[in-house]
C-alpha cells in the first residue's frame, strides 16, 4: 500500500470515527446522569441533517444549521419532559425500552415528514470535486470540517464539565446521585440538560456529515449502533475514551475495505468489538471495578 | 389440573376460530394465524430468556435467520454437479437426498427437508452454545450489545453470501412432509392442516416451557433473576442455567424459522433484520416479562394485526407507540394490570351513583 492510498484509507477512518465519537459521547453523557443508553441518539443526527436541508431554502446555511440545531435540542428537551421525567424510579430495561420505542417513533414520523428520498447539504467550501492535498492523498475539505467540528465539540464538552458549575454539577450526578441531590442539585433539570446537549452534537455532527454521507430518514439506527459499540468499546460513561475508540473503530473498518467486501464493513466492525468484549468485558479503557458496581 | 385449564382453553380456541373462519367463509385469516403461531414460537422461548433468566437478547432474528436460512438453503440446492462425489453418495446412501426434476425440467437432487431441519435447528443450538459461553458472563448493556452484535454480523452474511441469495433471499423452498399427508407448505388447499401444525406446535412449545419453569431448574432461573450472586452463593450452578436457557430458546426460534419458510416458500434478509429482534424483545415487553402467557398471546395478536396490515404504511411507528404507551403505564405488561380491579371499580362508580341518587330522601 502507498502512502497516498494509506493517508486516504486513514483520513476516511478518522472521518467516520469522529462521526462515531459525537454519537458515543451523546450515549455517555445521558448515560452518565440517568443510567441508560438513550436509543434515539442516531435519531438527533438524522434530525439535525434533515432540519437543516430543510431550512437552507429560506436561510444561510450558518443560520440554518444553527436553527436545526436549536430546534433538535428542544426536541431532545421535550422527549426527556414527557417520556423520562415523570417517571418514579424507573427500571433500566423499562427506559430502554421507552428509548427504543422513542426512536421508532421518531424515524416513522420523519419517514411521514421527508419521505424516503436522500438529501444532503452542499459542501461548505467549494463542491464536491474540491479537494486539497495532504501528504499526495486528495483530501475533500470538508472532511477536515467534520473533523475540526468534532474536535472543537470534544474540546468544548471537556471544557464544561471540567471548569463550568453546571458542568461540575452534572458530573456530581453521574458520580453518585443521592449525594447530588442532598447537595441541593436539581438532578432532574440535569437529566434534561444531558438530553438537550447530547441532542444538541448530535444535531450538529448530522450537519457537518451531511455533505460526505447525505442525509435520509433512516440512518439513525446504524448510527446508534456504531455510537453504542465505540462507546461500549471505550467503556461506558468514559467520553475521552469515546473518542480514542471512535477513532479506532472508524480506521479499522476503513482499512477493513481495503481487503474485504464492503458487505462485510459492519460485520468486521462488530466482530472485533465482540472479541473485545470476551476478552475485556467492561470495555478496552473501563474500568472491572466500576463497571461491577453499575446495576445494569 | 389447574395447569391443564389455561392449555385447554386455548387448544378449544383454536378449534373455533378455524370453526368460525370455516363457517363465515373467511378462510383466509388462518394463512396469517398460522405465521403469527411461528412467531410466537420464538417469542415464548425468548420470554424464557428475558423474564425468567433475565438476560436480554436482541439477536434472536438471527437465530430465526439460521434456522430458516439452512433450511432453505439445503432443500434448494441444486447437488448434481457433485452427484459423483463419495460425500454425496454416502449422503445418498443414508437417504438424506431426494432427487426430482427442478420447475425447468432439470434433474434435481437435494438434501430432504427432515435432514434440512435437523441440520438447521442443531447448527442454531450449537452457535447459541458457543456463543452463549462468553456472551452470558456479560451483564446490562454489554450483553445487549453483544446479542446485537450477534444479530447484525449474521444479517451481513446472509446479505453478502451468494449462497443465501444475497439481498433477493432465498425461495421455491419446497414442501416440508412431516408424516404421510401431513405437509407443512403454502398451498391453498392446505391451509387448515397447516393451520392446526402451526397451533400444534406453538401448544407443545407452551407445555415444554410451563414445565420446565415449574421445574427445578425454573426456579433457578428466577433465582439468578432476582439476584445473581445470591443464586451463585446458594450453589446454583448461574453460567450452565443460563446457557442452557439461551440455547433453547435459540431452538425454538430456529424451528420457528425452519416451519415458517416452509411454509411461506421462502425467506428473505429481512427475517435478520436488527427491527426483528427488536420486536420480539418489544412483544415479550408488552406481554410482562415473566408472562409465559402474555408473551404469547401478545405475540399472537401483534404479529396477527402487523401482518393482515391493519397499520397500513404505519407499522413500525404503532409497534413503537404501544412500547412506549406500555412501558410508561403498565411495565409489567398488559395482562398484568389489574383488569378485575378496575372492572370492580367501574361497577362500584357505576352503582354508587344509581345508590346516591336513590339516597336523596334518606337521612344526611
Amino acid at each position: 500500500m502507498t502512502v497516498e492510498l494509506f493517508v486516504q484509507y486513514l483520513f476516511a477512518g478518522i472521518t467516520y470515527g469522529a462521526i462515531y465519537a459525537i454519537v458515543a459521547i451523546g450515549f455517555n453523557i445521558i448515560y452518565n446522569t440517568t443510567g441508560i443508553i438513550n436509543f434515539a441518539q442516531g435519531e438527533f443526527v438524522m434530525l439535525g441533517g434533515m432540519i437543516s436541508i430543510s431550512l437552507l431554502p429560506y436561510l444561510p446555511l450558518t443560520l440554518a444549521i444553527a436553527v436545526a440545531v436549536l430546534v433538535t435540542m428542544i426536541f431532545g428537551a421535550l422527549l426527556e419532559i414527557c417520556f423520562i421525567r415523570w417517571l418514579e424510579s424507573p427500571s433500566v430495561l423499562r427506559m430502554i425500552i421507552i428509548t427504543i420505542g422513542l426512536s421508532i417513533l421518531t424515524r416513522e414520523a420523519a419517514l411521514h415528514i421527508w419521505g424516503e428520498s436522500i438529501r444532503s447539504l452542499p459542501y461548505f467550501v467549494g463542491n464536491e470535486i474540491t479537494t486539497v492535498a495532504i501528504w499526495g492523498a486528495r483530501i475533500s475539505p470538508q472532511v477536515l470540517w467534520v473533523i475540526g467540528a468534532c474536535g472543537l465539540m470534544v474540546l468544548f464538552l471537556s471544557l464544561f464539565f471540567q471548569t463550568t458549575s453546571v458542568g461540575r454539577e452534572m458530573r456530581a450526578c453521574a458520580a453518585n446521585r443521592k449525594a447530588a441531590i442532598l447537595c441541593g442539585i436539581n438532578t432532574r433539570n440535569m437529566v434534561t440538560l444531558s438530553f438537550v446537549l447530547s441532542a444538541g452534537i448530535g444535531a450538529l455532527a448530522g450537519c457537518v456529515m451531511s455533505p460526505i454521507t447525505s442525509t435520509e430518514y433512516s440512518i439513525g439506527t446504524g448510527l446508534a449502533i456504531k455510537g453504542f459499540t465505540v462507546a461500549i468499546l471505550g467503556g461506558l460513561g468514559n467520553s475521552m475514551a469515546a473518542v480514542g475508540a471512535g477513532l479506532l473503530l472508524g480506521i479499522l473498518e476503513a482499512f477493513s475495505i481495503s481487503v474485504l467486501p464492503l458487505a462485510f464493513k459492519d460485520a468486521i466492525a462488530i466482530a472485533i468489538l465482540l472479541v473485545i468484549l470476551f476478552v475485556r468485558p467492561h470495555g478496552l479503557f473501563g474500568s472491572a471495578t466500576a463497571a461491577g458496581l453499575k446495576e445494569f | 389440573m389447574k395447569k391443564l385449564l389455561p392449555l385447554a382453553a386455548l387448544v378449544l380456541i383454536v378449534v373455533t376460530v378455524q370453526i368460525i373462519t370455516e363457517w363465515t367463509d373467511t378462510r383466509f385469516y388462518l394463512t396469517q394465524l398460522t405465521m403469527s403461531a411461528y412467531y410466537a414460537l420464538l417469542i415464548i422461548g425468548l420470554c424464557v430468556v428475558m423474564g425468567y433468566a433475565g438476560q436480554i437478547s436482541l439477536g434472536h432474528a438471527g437465530f430465526f435467520a439460521i434456522g430458516g436460512y439452512l433450511s432453505a438453503a439445503l432443500t434448494t440446492h441444486n447437488l448434481v454437479a457433485y452427484q459423483n462425489s463419495a460425500l454425496i453418495r454416502m449422503l445418498d446412501g443414508l437417504g438424506v437426498l431426494v432427487s426430482g426434476q427442478d420447475i425447468y425440467g432439470d434433474a434435481l437432487i437435494a438434501v430432504t427437508p427432515w435432514a434440512a431441519c435437523a441440520v438447521a435447528v442443531v447448527s442454531a443450538a450449537v452457535i447459541a452454545w458457543i456463543l452463549g459461553i462468553p456472551v452470558l458472563k456479560l451483564k446490562g448493556h454489554y450483553l445487549a450489545m453483544a446479542t446485537l452484535g450477534f444479530g447484525i454480523i449474521t444479517y451481513r452474511i446472509v446479505l453478502a453470501s451468494e449462497y443465501f441469495g444475497e439481498a433477493d433471499g432465498i425461495s421455491e423452498v419446497p414442501a416440508f412432509q412431516l408424516l404421510p399427508g401431513l405437509a407443512v407448505s403454502g398451498d391453498f388447499g392446505a391451509r387448515e392442516e397447516n393451520y392446526y401444525i402451526a397451533w400444534g406446535l406453538l401448544i407443545i412449545g407452551m407445555i415444554l416451557l410451563r414445565n420446565l419453569i415449574d421445574s427445578r431448574v425454573g426456579r433457578a432461573l428466577r433465582s439468578i433473576h432476582g439476584s445473581e450472586e445470591a443464586a451463585a452463593s446458594s450453589g446454583v450452578d448461574t453460567a450452565r442455567f443460563k446457557l442452557q436457557v439461551f440455547v433453547l430458546s435459540a431452538v425454538f426460534a430456529a424451528v420457528a424459522g425452519v416451519f415458517l419458510t416452509h411454509y411461506n416458500g421462502g425467506i428473505g434478509p429481512s427475517e435478520s433484520g436488527v427491527m426483528k429482534s427488536v420486536r420480539y424483545v418489544a412483544i415479550v415487553a408488552v406481554g410482562g416479562m415473566a408472562h409465559l402467557w402474555g408473551a404469547m398471546i401478545m405475540g399472537v395478536i401483534l404479529n396477527f394485526l402487523s401482518l393482515r396490515g391493519v397499520f397500513g404504511s404505519y407499522d413500525d411507528a404503532v409497534f413503537g407507540l404501544i412500547l412506549i404507551v406500555v412501558m410508561l403505564f403498565a411495565p409489567n405488561g398488559i395482562l398484568s394490570l389489574n383488569w378485575r380491579g378496575y372492572a370492580y371499580m367501574i361497577f362500584r362508580l357505576a352503582t354508587a351513583r344509581k345508590q346516591s341518587g336513590g339516597k336523596t330522601d334518606g337521612p344526611a
